[in-house]
């Protein structure tokens, strides 16, 4: 095990995020506010309670998770792909270093950062709005595993993109509206059929919801279904990078 | 000598049907400065990217100071450094940051004093505080050769190490893969320079379109295709060659005041003491004369030409 190596890379990314402070964690820190602000405190004091929840608590878990999941993308996405713009990924394919390596200094970078964000997130929330965490340990589970996984997702985009319309794509036209529409603000049971059957195959139904419930003891669906789909995302992007680094994809000809 | 690498075979085509290596079979002495000499897209730079493990080969096996360079790639990896082509840096890195993060990623614990010595010795020192993009293009290359060689490698691979560099650093580069060599690394250069090759190499390789047409040690090669000339430049020109010259390979220039004689220096006999006693009983006066070896980059030109045809 290339130790050294792994720490190089997981400090070489978390020095980028220090020199990008403003745009790597200030940005999403300040538009979960403004959601907070808007959604949290001045429609939802309007707004009835959802299963016992205030609407400002209730969207919390949704809204970190939307940081959660397209901070972690973008920033493993840029982190493999820009060496790979720019020409300098030749030296980390020339490297001792193990594809298992390469991809736990990339993606742990990744999902610290998002970790980071995430407690900031949670941090400022509490400025807005009173909540509670029933589960604690569950809770941080669900955000490391989560952090890891769309890290991992992310990792896969910047290997897959060879421009940078490529690197935007997926986060915005795939991960956000998911995220929208995966019960973020509102809870899956207040929609009409056949909706409320067809979101089931929205995968961040099963993040959110399972979040909520570390939170308020109060979910869409099963917390273990929950659970069971998070580790299988997880499972499928391992066997991704997995063929990736097998086949060379898009990165070793 | 021991072979430090040892190329067997090795081939690569893409999928397009392009092949940009034919079946290439070398052997690397350890402790030489080898050059890899060919023209543009000949497949120099594949050939290393395939041992650096840049570029999966598609046939064949390389060994790296006795390791296989898929099987044991961890022990075959930490003995190369490269140093590419491209100017490829991490803009806002500072020199020091991206040379400590290549001894790290090439698994060595921090050794601030090594890299004290490395940056010191390319001149780098006063600048490593510097960002990379503050440097100037001379600059970069040396943090290039500072990041191959931050992992103490015993084999070193230079792409192209000279392209686009001024006369001046071309020099210093020289002077460095010298002083390299006397520390025991093995070095590897690519370059469409002949000059290069003729200036540093212990033994040169020929490769044109994927094929590796030869491997000499350079004074074998120069003395093996040499043609060496013997430029005679006379008292008083001559109108037209006398019959008795007739015999010698020699060619009149066209104002009559010079004759080029042009002999192989490898045979026994060069015929120059012969040719000199017809002058002479000839009455024909030398003024002065000079001997010309014909250079690497003539014996390259009828190489590659000589394939062509």
């Amino acid at each position: 095990m290339n130790l050294n190596g792994v720490l190089a890379i997981y400090k070489f990314e978390m020095s980028r995020t220090r020199r990008t402070l403003m745009q790597s964690i200030l940005s999403p820190v300040l538009s979960t506010s403004l959601y907070f602000i808007v959604f949290g405190t001045a429609i939802g004091s309007r707004m009835g309670n959802i299963d016992g929840v205030s609407y400002g608590a209730f969207i919390i878990p949704g809204l970190l998770m939307l940081s959660l999941l397209s901070e972690s993308i973008s920033n493993a996405s840029f982190g493999i792909f820009f060496p790979k713009f720019s020409g300098t990924i030749y030296e980390v394919l020339s490297a001792p270093v193990s594809p298992f390596e390469i991809v736990a200094g990339y993606v742990g970078a990744a999902a610290t950062k998002s970790l980071i964000i995430g407690a900031l997130i949670l941090a400022t929330a509490r400025v807005f709005v009173d909540y509670q965490i029933d589960h604690p340990v569950w809770m941080l589970g669900f955000l490391i595993l989560t952090a890891l996984t769309f890290s991992m997702f992310g990792f896969i985009i910047g290997i897959w993109a060879d421009d940078f319309q490529k690197l935007q794509v997926i986060p915005l036209m795939v991960i956000t509206p998911l995220t929208f529409l995966g019960g973020a603000f509102y809870s899956i049971n207040m929609l009409p059929e056949p909706w409320q059957t067809l979101t089931l195959f929205n995968p961040v139904v099963y993040l959110i919801s399972g979040f909520r419930w570390a939170f308020y003891g109060i979910s869409d669906v099963n917390v273990a279904v929950s659970l069971g789909m998070t580790f299988l995302f997880l499972l499928l992007c391992l066997t991704a990078v997995w063929w990736i680094f097998r086949t060379g994809y898009r990165i070793r000809h | 000598m021991q072979s430090i690498i040892s190329i067997q075979g090795v081939g690569k085509s893409y999928s397009s049907g392009f092949t940009a290596l034919k079946s290439i079979d070398l052997e690397i002495k350890r402790g030489e400065i080898f050059a890899l000499l060919g023209p543009n897209g000949a497949g120099k730079t594949t050939l290393i990217s395939i041992i650096c493990g840049i570029v999966n080969a598609t046939s064949g096996k390389v060994i790296a100071d006795g390791f296989d360079i898929a099987r044991d790639y961890r022990q075959a990896r930490s003995q190369i450094g490269l140093v590419p082509q491209e100017l490829t840096t991490d803009s806002f890195e500072t020199v020091w940051h991206t040379v400590a993060f290549s001894r790290g990623l090439f698994g060595k614990p921090a050794n601030p004093e090594y890299l004290e010595k490395i940056l010191r010795q390319l001149s780098l020192w006063e600048k490593r505080n510097a960002k990379m993009l503050e440097l100037s293009g001379g600059m970069k290359r040396r943090v290039m050769i500072a990041k191959a060689l931050s992992h103490e490698p015993s084999i070193l691979f230079l792409d192209e190490p000279t392209a686009g560099v001024d006369v001046e650093l071309r020099r210093d580069m020289w002077e460095i893969v010298r002083e390299l060599r006397e520390n025991g690394v093995t070095i590897i250069l690519t370059t469409h320079y002949i000059e290069e090759a003729e200036e540093m190499a212990d033994r040169i390789g020929v490769i044109n379109r994927g094929e590796l047409m030869l491997v000499e040690q350079k004074t074998e090669l120069m003395q093996k295709l040499g043609q060496k000339q013997l430029n005679l430049y006379l008292q008083s020109p001559l109108e037209s060659l006398p019959a008795e010259l007739a015999q010698y390979n020699l060619t009149p220039s066209e104002d009559g005041t010079q004759l080029t004689y042009t002999f192989d220096a490898h045979q026994d006999t060069t015929g120059i003491a012969q040719l000199m006693r017809s002058l002479s009983q000839l009455g024909i006066d030398l003024k002065d004369l000079q001997s010309k070896q014909s250079s690497l980059e003539e014996i390259f030109v009828s190489l590659v030409h000589g394939k062509d045809a």
